[in-house]
């Protein structure tokens, strides 16, 4: 068998919830103890150690809890869209169930993005907010995933809410890509990349370590609660089949 | 001291409640997501103990 194939039958047998359950369980504490390291060390240096930026001054700081809430914005939308293009092509429930857990996830941090980025907008760029690529895309992608958790709760067949959510899921990916290249399509207001940029990083390693860190500890987070949020889901449908199995 | 600390250099306007929105934000959906959870095992249990009797 190819490695491919390999790889995608040990993603079908960790699709199966049973083992889902029993792997989740074993690989959440560790997650938990990796986002709770990352975060408190993270942010000991953000706000202890780092220096405040020679043109930023101490707004710097705003960026430790803003760039890593945008990226997990995009990361649980990248998660939602390849979850949702799974369960359309495999039909396989498991992958609906993720895709559907991340959203609510996805929607907290997006929104955490944008509100934080305002915060450093008003002293740096004399404003809250401002019509420019990058902000208008991300206030695109909140909603994008409040209309797809809206989609998932105005449709009562599992199914059918599953397969429409899913094709909204995909077609907004498309937002994903625009934020990427935003900064470098249009001239914006907006900074251009400075951290995931072909020739390295623009950023100091003093701003740039702890900003790693806080972005592994807020990835871990995400993994954490998501985990959480599948288990949930799998439980409340094993619930609803019990009762529909005793109804009958 | 701890003054200089808490001013944020004359940011704290914009520092402080970048740092609370979060703080809550990220407790709100932990706290959901944690107790959606508890609340499901306690429900199939309850569940699974009404179907054996």
């Amino acid at each position: 068998m190819s490695s491919r194939g390999a790889a995608l039958t040990n993603l079908f047998e960790l699709a199966n919830p049973k083992r889902f359950l029993d792997v989740s369980a074993i690989l959440l504490p560790w997650i938990g103890a990796i986002a709770a390291v990352a975060i408190a060390a993270g942010l000991v240096l953000a706000l202890f150690v780092v220096p405040p930026d020679y043109q930023q001054g101490d707004t710097v700081r705003i960026m430790f809890v803003h760039v890593p809430a945008a990226w997990i914005g995009m990361v649980a939308y990248g998660a939602m869209a390849l979850a949702s293009l799974l369960g359309l092509v495999n039909r396989h429930p498991l992958a609906d169930v993720a895709a559907k857990s991340a959203a609510p996830l996805g929607a907290v941090f997006t929104a955490l993005a944008l509100v934080t980025g305002s915060l450093w907008g008003r002293p740096m760029w004399g404003t809250y907010w401002v019509w420019d690529a990058r902000l208008t895309s991300f206030l695109l992608l909140l909603f994008l995933y409040l209309g797809y958790m809206a989609l998932w709760s105005a449709i009562e067949d599992e199914v059918r809410a599953a397969r429409a959510a899913a094709i909204l899921a995909l077609v907004g990916a498309v937002d994903v890509v625009i934020i990427k290249y935003s900064v470098d399509w249009w001239s914006t207001l907006h900074q251009g990349e400075s951290i995931f940029r072909a020739g390295g990083p623009l950023i100091s390693p003093i701003f740039l370590w702890p900003l790693f860190l806080m972005a592994i500890g807020y990835t871990a987070l995400f993994a954490f609660l998501w985990l959480i949020r599948i288990r949930t889901e799998i439980l409340e449908r094993r619930v609803r089949a019990v009762l529909g199995r005793e109804a009958r | 001291m701890l003054l200089h600390f808490l001013a944020m250099g004359g940011y704290a306007a914009f520092v402080w409640p970048a740092y609370a929105a979060s703080f809550v934000g990220i407790g709100a959906i932990a706290w959901t997501t944690v107790r959606d959870y508890a609340r499901a095992k306690r429900r199939l249990k309850q569940i699974d103990a009404e179907v054996r009797r």
